[in-house]
């Protein structure tokens, strides 16, 4: 049962996100604005009945379903990706600025993003007691 | 094939539930090869199933429509599993009252220069405008790249797969590339694998590391809102 309620709940948020994104005509798709306001509602749920955000359950229904739907994430992308066969002209008249465009944005992209974490983190000094926990 | 054998095959072609049942057989099958591999990034299980499903899909003749029509019911649940991200993004939440500021900051630039370096480099060597724009959401998750793309006057369905391909991309380089520029903080890597390759970065992430995955998570989550909110605006200027 834990699944299911937790599964329903996500699918509740879902439906309010995009019931907020039509009513209001967003930019920002419906699950994005279900994310946002579930994260909000942990925040205000978990700060009135416990007085404290960093106390959580790790096995209540939200949890178990999320974990569920989120183990096999990659699963959930290969019918879009076979959606690549109706793409195959396109692909092969353009492969070449495509590949480069994906190879060497995702190089930017990941660089770009751990370079100005590090210098942001070193700045602030608060770049060692975010891991030290974890070095073995 | 005999007259009875191909009416059972034309029935059961028709049906979603021979393409979704499919799906799911090819998935655990490739996964189940990339457990025995230990994880070698060059198997990676998306890149697989999806090779293997085109090229069935080509040998037995059948329209993508057709497949989608049973493959849909997993599609679907790519709308939850975007609302699930917030669970992922509130148990990190001590660490995340930490970093937020230098995280914010990184995820922004990376979203931005990401997407603007793609398409410029794409309109550089080449591509005709609907590939430029199908590209700029290409780090985002796919059901909200999809989203994006439909905003933005782009092809969804080729946004989709470009989707997919980034992520493979960023899961297969993102090892190389941390120990090339001498990263070794697992929370730096895992938010900049969940900026540039999504909920595919993010599953490799988990392998690597539980706190490469955390912080993958995290930044997939913060990326995506921050995407869907910045690059319709971005699209508007570049175009």
């Amino acid at each position: 049962m834990k699944f299911l309620y937790g599964l329903t709940l996500l699918l509740i948020y879902q439906l309010m996100g995009e019931g907020i994104s039509l009513f209001f005509s967003l930019s920002v798709p419906g699950p994005v604005i279900g994310m946002s306001l579930l994260f909000l509602s942990l925040l205000v749920f978990y700060k009135i009945k416990n007085g404290n955000v960093d106390k959580q359950p790790q096995d209540d229904a939200l949890t178990t379903s999320a974990s569920a739907i989120l183990s096999h994430l990659s699963l959930l992308f290969i019918p879009a990706g076979v959606g690549l066969i109706v793409h195959v002209d396109r692909l092969g008249d353009q492969w070449l600025p495509i590949i480069a465009a994906i190879v060497l944005g995702s190089i930017i992209t990941m660089a770009v993003t751990a370079g100005v974490m590090l210098l942001l983190n070193r700045l602030l000094k608060i770049d060692e007691n975010s891991q030290s926990e974890n070095k073995i | 094939m005999n007259s009875a054998n191909e009416s059972i095959w034309v029935y059961l072609s028709t049906s979603p539930l021979l393409w979704l049942t499919v799906t799911l057989i090819v998935y655990c099958a490739a996964f189940q090869l990339y457990e025995w591999s230990n994880a070698n990034p060059l198997l990676n299980p998306v890149a697989i199933s999806i090779i293997s499903l085109i090229s069935f899909l080509v040998l037995t003749k059948t329209d993508y429509q057709l497949y989608f029509s049973g493959a849909q019911y997993i599609h679907f649940l790519l709308g939850p599993a975007t609302v699930a991200l917030a669970i992922p993004l509130y148990q990190q939440v001590s660490k995340l009252k930490k970093i937020w500021f230098s995280a914010a900051v990184a995820i922004t630039t990376g979203v931005v220069l990401g997407a603007v370096s793609s398409v410029f480099i794409a309109k550089w060597l080449g591509a005709d405008m609907l590939t430029q724009l199908s590209l700029a959401p290409k780090s985002v998750t796919a059901p909200v790249a999809m989203g994006i793309a439909e905003k933005i006057g782009a092809l969804p369905s080729l946004t989709a797969a470009l989707v997919v391909m980034t992520g493979i991309t960023g899961a297969l380089i993102c090892t190389v590339l941390f120990s090339l520029l001498g990263i070794k903080d697992n929370s730096v890597k895992g938010i900049a694998v969940g900026v540039a390759a999504h909920g595919i970065g993010t599953a490799r992430a988990f392998q690597l590391n539980a706190e490469m995955g955390a912080f993958s998570g995290l930044a997939m989550a913060l990326s995506t809102l921050i995407s869907a909110l910045t690059l319709p605006w971005i699209v508007t200027l570049l175009f």
